[in-house]
């Protein structure tokens, strides 16, 4: 693991799959599209606003993802000093600030049609809301000094302290009553773990056409939803990968610019 | 599936939404991805003329 | 740990094992203050009361609050002056009658999640709402397969109302217009 930690080597490794990653991100992402907006039916409750989805999921995903990439980096920063967990959460950190925008706007773009709101304050949205802010401050600390290795330390342990709210977004919607519904690919598992909020729907007490409707309202997605769903989820986690080795290759660049003015204002001239 | 072009934009009433989520998401992800590249391009234009400069300088040292 | 097992790290990789523990411990920390904050809040973080803490006296009198449940089936309808909307909440247990002056969501029907902001009206225990909102389930299904379910008399009632293709709600839903 400590030979990733080499940054020259990481970078030649990174550099030799990038190809890759934008040769498959790309059909995945136009393919996505395809079935996403066109050749995917509309729900039979919401229409074709279900084509948000699309996008709002993947999105949120990696808003999350991106930032537990720069916690992981942050910490090794701050435990083994290694220059390089900087380096990426400084490149994740733009990544999943702008996975965390288009997630709360297509969000509030969804719930306007669906639920009859742009927003509203629950427990989900308001801890996603948070995230975004997180990613704010972050931004703000790592960049704030002309100097970066001034804010780097502040920047990590705000990117550390704030990872206690990534497993609030996710559990959000089994610890509380919310708006927002349960997640649908995973939904069954956390609700068997975490059970339902208090005021959730007793099934057992419904009369019986109350408990078949809720029974038909389990949690599910028809194959011909989850592959345009899965298309956009691999397409955009690698569209990630790929911009994060590019950011991570300006960041590099930006070292190096550094250590050399600083070493041609060092060197006496003419000396 | 939609039978015309104007169903397709009009998305069953709902256009201004599923458009409007899908523009923005593409002008956001493409932005962020030109600025990337923008970034890596004039660090390394900075670079070349920096390490040009000492290579002229360590010239002159040199002669 | 033995003293002599201390010695025998270098003072680098005694701070960095420092470090670990220190940053491992403040993440914990924060979780546990965080996680205990929550649930000291937990009734202010919850979107809405269900009907059975509205039954049970749960909510403080005059409050305007959230309420949340599902729309007993059948149980919407139009009052006489043309505008209140008039439908029962429920989770099962107990129920509760809410009133709304307005346009409900599209997504409103029989057996649909709502959550409705608003106060009890004083005696009878009624909700007036200044706000409906449709609670969307994570079930999804193509309009087609709900038709064709439908006209094979395997769709059960309640369970959803499907939205045409064009958007426009069918069924004659009492509420709707």
């Amino acid at each position: 693991m400590h030979r990733f930690a080499n940054p020259g080597q990481f970078m030649r490794v990174a550099d030799k799959v990038l190809p890759w990653i934008v040769a498959l991100c790309l059909p995945l992402i136009a393919a996505g599209l395809y079935f996403g907006l066109y050749a995917s039916p509309p729900d039979f409750q919401q229409g074709e606003t279900v084509r948000i989805m699309y996008i709002h999921v993947p999105t949120a995903f990696l808003a999350q993802g991106a930032y537990v990439v720069m916690a992981l980096g942050s910490a090794s920063f701050l435990i083994w000093k290694h220059p390089l967990g900087d380096l990426i959460a400084r490149s994740a950190a733009p990544i999943g600030c702008v996975f965390c925008i288009i997630c709360l706007v297509t969000g509030s773009l969804w719930g306007r049609p669906t639920w009859g709101t742009y927003w509203v304050w629950d427990a989900r949205l308001t801890s996603m809301l948070i995230l975004l802010f997180l990613y704010f401050g972050y931004l703000a600390l790592a960049n704030a000094f002309d100097d970066p290795a001034r804010g780097d330390k502040p920047a990590a342990i705000l990117a550390l302290v704030g990872v206690v709210n990534i497993p609030l977004i996710k559990f959000s919607v089994y610890f509380f009553n919310t708006l927002h519904q349960k997640s649908t690919l995973a939904g069954d598992l956390f609700g068997a773990v975490f059970g339902e909020p208090e005021a959730a729907v007793q099934a057992e007490n419904l009369p019986a056409d109350l408990a078949a409707a809720a029974a038909q309202q389990g949690g599910d997605l028809p194959p011909e939803m989850l592959l345009p769903l899965m298309l956009m989820l691999a397409g955009f986690t690698l569209a990630f990968l790929a911009l994060l080795i590019l950011r991570l290759r300006g960041e590099f660049a930006s070292v190096r610019l550094r250590s050399l003015r600083a070493g041609f204002r060092a060197e006496p001239r003419g000396a | 599936m939609f039978e015309t072009l104007a169903d397709f934009w009009h998305m069953g009433g709902n256009g201004v939404y599923v458009w409007g989520s899908y523009g923005l998401c593409a002008v956001l992800m493409l932005g962020l991805a030109a600025q990337t590249l923008r970034r890596i391009r004039t660090r390394q234009r900075d670079l070349d003329l920096l390490q040009g400069s000492r290579a002229r300088r360590d010239g002159t040292e040199g002669a | 740990m033995s003293d002599t097992a201390v010695r025998r790290r270098s003072p680098a990789a005694q701070r960095k094992r420092m470090r670990l523990i220190l940053v491992v411990c403040g993440v914990i920390f924060l979780g546990a203050a965080t996680a205990l904050t929550l649930t000291a809040l937990q009734s202010n973080v919850n979107l809405f009361f269900g009907p059975t803490e509205v039954v049970e006296g749960k909510v403080p009198a005059g409050a305007t609050f959230r309420i949340g449940g599902l729309v007993e089936i059948g149980s919407c309808r139009i009052r006489g002056d043309g505008v209140t909307r008039e439908f029962v909440v429920t989770d099962g247990a107990n129920r509760v009658t809410v009133t709304y002056e307005g346009i409900l969501p599209s997504l409103f029907r029989d057996g649909q999640g709502v959550v409705a902001l608003g106060q009890l009206a004083d005696a009878a225990g009624e909700f007036r709402a200044e706000e409906v909102l449709a609670k969307h389930d994570e079930t999804y299904m193509p309009a087609e397969a709900v038709e064709a379910m439908k006209r094979a008399g395997t769709w059960q009632e309640g369970g959803g109302e499907p939205v045409a293709a064009a958007g426009a709600p069918s069924g004659a839903n009492p509420c709707k217009g």
